[in-house]
């Protein structure tokens, strides 16, 4: 079927080749190691995930070429090899803060786990055929919701996970049907050979309309934008922290990959009806996210909801649907990634500092901790969209990508919505800077954390001053779909 | 290309803040030595660019220009015209003073200075930008941190309430104004943000006619302008002494400044169109702002609304479109920065010691702190516009400027002169000459060597206008030629 295998094709997957072989590596370190050496197990995974990061980096570039490998299963793009590089630096970060993490931390399952997960986010950025992209969807979410679910002993997290288990196996189904629909109609699995048969007409446009539904309701769900969004606060919450960084970036950034390819690849004839449909639920999930983050009081739920206003911001340059648009969701997601995991970072230390993830313990972080608190306010900003981070260039990319659509009423609602983000993160560091703290104890971190958070934030900082080379690898992948 | 003096102006500050992260923290007198040599070369090097502005030379002088985000035209591109070199010097003074006053803060003082610095980077910055996206980079840092030093190191009882307040408001503007830039970079078909570029866009008038009121007043509300001036009085009282000076004497001069950039200078077409009715606004501004101070009680309030009468003043001038105007509202732009920022000096010392700001609760400070009286008093004069201050060199040709078009504004407004000097001579009678209130007795000494420095300087800014205008106008005459070529007022 695959003809001879080209070293191309070799490339194509030389970073699930390496996930491959650290996750062997975890598997036999787990059983070889005496249990009071387990320890070592997060820096074999964190060891791993970085040789596999440089890797990929130096190796898989694909340059401006983009080709169709494995029989049209995986396209070799400038798209999927930035998501591959976000994914695993996630999964980097993620290993790193799930150091003294409970017990959870000393398990290898969790970590196999995980990087099973890894794998199936790299195989979705790259995925060209429905086939392929189902089971990587599934690659990705069945380690997952064990994952949520992992503290056994924990009421909340035995919850999420099967919160998770459940909707995300009928919103599978939901997609699955809509993708048995494409097939049936069109007479192909392949993305890029569908869009041919949808224009010679093979399928009527209110079934296919009906149909890109059913694929936007399990996508939905994987970038947890409204109406898909119920499961995020209570999983987010349940699951242990680290996962819930990870759910909370990679996976989010996976469906979102997952949904430009798509939509831009597939459905290009219903251009008009999706960008209706998602600008609406662009709208919606801001409102929804941003509203009810006033009143959380829990930080997990709080960066649950704010994710999903931020689903909603990124999604304005999906339905602007245009180079610049795509360009402005790739920068976007890198920030937002980079963002989060250091937002998380911080929670999973004050957690261990104070026991709790209610705001109210934030109190007086910035006495107890001036470069903590400094960290975080980086981090809170850039959620916010304030210069000179990330997130403010990200904001500016997808309202510019909303404008250039002539989509103004988008980007205004945009950026009223950004004033709502700024008043509940604006609460959050008004704790942090102006309470109490009820101990004048310095919080330690530990060094997995350290490194954890100071990458991120520095990526943070650089992707907002240094706009540029990101820019730039954000341009290429956008060009590679068009 | 040579030192690139005002890209070392902007980054000075930044980056001596997060220097100052790095010291100890509890080491107050390190912290503070440092942030004041900062904050002295940051002035001299400001002196610097004012000096050596050429008043024959081109528009725009000290560029400089590198690529930022070459493939959506992003470039970081700086120059000062001489509207622009007058405000620079003005940070620089109001900096370096506003650090020379702040010994006394004690709660996180290496927090209050890093953001201090934040703050003024995000000033110089929007002084000397030359591309709009430059422009609001720099726009946002620098009202940003507004929030966290109101409501870290602000007066207890209104700080959460006002620095929130602050905030929203000024970004509700920002984002506003964003919209507006954006669909300003996609209408022109340029590819560019560069402002040099966009002043020959060509903007249709019908483009004009409806974004420049987005444009204007997304960035007006920094500058006060009625009716969204609601924020500046409420963060004035509960922002400590040094942000007060910063906040009233700086940064909303950045709303005036860039409505003027952004919004008069690239869509003159939509300013003419829209100017009859704001020049309405800011009468509302110049006129209730005064009425309202003078029925304040509280030193700090009565100032704050003081500012927004001024600053209607201000937005007055840029209203005339016409050369008297904008040449008055340069001058007092920089007039009233150094003015107020020498008020919220002297009512800092005061209320340091007394911890009342009621100005019934206040008096006889002549015999304690004479320095301070005889400032405040200077001070006032130039608030009065009296002739042989800087005031006056200010506002008496805004007034010219609106008598040319529309006479009845000008007498209205006059209006506000009379008052300001009600309640300027008010306050000064009971807080310096009036009688001690017993409660008073012996608590009070005279303020700092330092400090008397400080208004020193700021005084002697003031006479210097008065007496020499020459000093600036030719300067600020230089920058107005270049909008009046664009707006082709008379």
């Amino acid at each position: 079927m695959f003809g001879s295998i080209t070293p191309d094709m070799i490339l194509a997957i030389l970073p699930e080749l390496s996930l491959l072989v650290v996750l062997a590596i975890v598997f036999i370190a787990d059983l070889v190691l005496p249990k009071e050496r387990n320890g070592l197990l997060p820096w074999i995974t964190a060891a791993g995930l970085a040789v596999t990061f440089v890797v990929t980096l130096l190796f898989t570039n694909p340059g401006a070429g983009a080709e169709l490998v494995w029989g049209g299963m995986l396209r070799h793009d400038m798209l999927a090899y930035l998501g591959k590089l976000l994914f695993i630096f996630a999964a980097f970060v993620t290993t790193l803060i799930s150091v003294k993490f409970g017990d959870v931390w000393l398990k290898g399952e969790y970590y196999f786990l995980m990087l099973a997960s890894t794998m199936g986010m790299t195989l979705m950025a790259a995925s060209a055929d429905v086939v392929m992209l189902f089971l990587a969807i599934e690659t990705t979410s069945i380690p997952l919701y064990i994952l949520a679910g992992f503290m056994t002993g924990d009421n909340k997290s035995t919850e999420a996970g099967f919160k998770y288990l459940l909707f995300g196996a009928m919103t599978t189904a939901v997609m699955l049907y809509g993708f048995s629909l494409l097939f049936g109609f069109t007479g192909t699995t392949n993305l890029y050979a569908m869009s041919a048969a949808i224009t010679a007409g093979s399928i009527p446009v209110p079934v296919l309309v009906g149909t890109v539904v059913l694929v936007l309701l399990g996508l939905g769900f994987k970038v947890a934008i409204f109406p898909m969004h119920f499961w995020a606060p209570d999983v987010y919450e349940g699951a242990p922290t680290p996962i819930t960084a990870f759910l909370s970036t990679a996976s989010k950034a996976a469906g979102f990959l997952v949904l430009i390819r798509i939509m831009l690849a597939s459905f290009p004839q219903v251009l008009a009806d999706w960008q209706l449909i998602l600008g609406v639920a662009a709208v919606a999930s801001m409102f929804v996210g941003n509203v009810v983050a006033l009143t959380q009081k829990n930080i997990k739920r709080l960066l649950a909801y704010s994710g999903i206003a931020h689903a909603g911001y990124a999604l304005l340059g999906v339905v602007a649907a245009s180079e610049l648009g795509v360009a402005s969701v790739v920068y976007y997601l890198l920030v937002y990634v980079v963002t989060n995991l250091a937002s998380f970072g911080i929670v999973v230390i004050v957690w261990h500092a104070v026991g709790s993830d209610e705001i109210a313990d934030y109190s007086g972080l910035s006495r107890r901790s001036p470069m903590l608190a400094l960290v975080m306010l980086l981090a809170f900003l850039s959620l916010a969209g304030i210069p000179p981070l990330g997130g403010f260039i990200a904001k500016v990319l997808v309202f510019a990508a909303a404008v250039e659509a002539n989509l103004v009423w988008l980007a205004v609602l945009g950026v009223l919505n950004s004033i709502i983000g700024l008043y509940y993160y604006l609460i959050v560091l008004k704790e942090v800077y102006l309470g109490q703290p009820t101990s004048e104890e310095p919080i330690a971190v530990a060094p997995a954390h350290g490194v954890a958070i100071v990458a991120s934030i520095l990526l943070v900082l650089l992707l907002g001053v240094v706009i540029a080379p990101g820019f730039d690898w954000a341009l290429a992948a956008a060009a590679s779909l068009f | 290309m040579g030192f690139d003096i005002l890209s070392a102006i902007v980054l000075l500050p930044i980056l001596a803040g997060v220097v100052l992260f790095f010291l100890p923290a509890k080491n107050h007198k390190l912290i503070y030595s440092f942030a004041l040599a900062v904050a002295l070369v940051t002035f001299l090097l400001s002196i610097a660019v004012y000096v050596g502005f050429d008043t024959n030379g081109d528009t725009f002088q000290f560029v400089h220009k590198y690529d930022w985000l070459p493939q959506l035209g992003i470039s970081y591109h700086v120059g000062v015209d001489g509207i622009a070199a007058p405000m620079v010097l003005l940070t620089g003074v109001v900096i370096f003073t506003g650090v020379i006053i702040s010994q006394r803060i004690d709660d996180r003082p290496r927090e209050f200075f890093a953001f201090l610095f934040l703050l003024a980077s995000g000033v110089f910055g929007v002084f000397v930008a030359l591309d709009l996206f430059a422009l609001f980079f720099f726009y946002e840092i620098a009202v940003f941190p507004m929030y966290l030093l109101i409501a870290i190191w602000g007066w207890k009882q209104s700080r959460e309430y006002a620095a929130m307040k602050l905030t929203l408001y000024l970004f509700i503007g920002s984002v506003i104004a964003l919209v507006g830039v954006l669909a300003m970079y996609f209408s022109s078909g340029l590819n560019t943000f560069d402002f040099l570029a966009l002043q020959n866009a060509n903007f249709s008038p019908e483009f004009q006619q409806l974004w420049f009121p987005f444009v204007f007043f997304g960035f007006a509300v920094l500058g006060g302008i009625f009716p969204f001036h609601n924020w500046s009085p409420v963060g004035h009282v509960a922002a400590p002494t040094a942000v007060s000076m910063f906040h009233a004497g700086v940064l909303m001069k950045l709303g005036a400044f860039a409505a003027l950039r952004v919004g008069i200078m690239l869509m003159p077409e939509g300013a003419q169109f829209h100017m009859w009715w704001i020049i309405l606004l800011t009468l509302v501004n110049v006129v209730y702002g005064a009425f309202i101070a003078m029925t304040q009680t509280d030193f700090k309030f009565m100032i704050g609304y003081s500012s927004v009468s001024h600053m209607g003043l201000v937005a007055m001038g840029l209203a005339t479109l016409n050369h008297d105007g904008l040449v008055g509202a340069g001058i007092q732009m920089v007039s009233h920065g150094v003015m107020t920022a020498l008020f919220f000096a002297v009512v800092g010392m005061i209320y340091d010691q007394a911890h009342t700001r009621q100005i019934l609760e206040l008096g006889g400070m002549m015999k304690i702190m004479p320095f301070a009286g005889i400032a405040f008093i200077i001070g006032g004069l130039v608030s009065m516009g009296m002739p042989g201050f800087s005031g006056f060199v200010a506002e008496f040709p805004i007034f010219m400027g609106v008598w040319g078009d529309t006479p009845w504004i000008a007498i209205v407004a006059a209006i506000s002169i009379a008052v300001t000097a009600a309640y300027i001579l008010r306050a000064v009678g009971k807080v310096f000459f009036g009688e001690m209130p017993a409660a008073l007795e012996g608590h009070m000494h005279d303020i700092k060597i330092s400090e008397k420095l400080a208004l020193g300087i700021l005084c002697a800014i003031m006479i210097a206008i008065g007496i020499f205008p020459s000093v600036i106008v030719p300067m600020v005459e230089h920058g107005v030629q270049a909008v009046l070529a664009l707006v082709g007022g008379a």
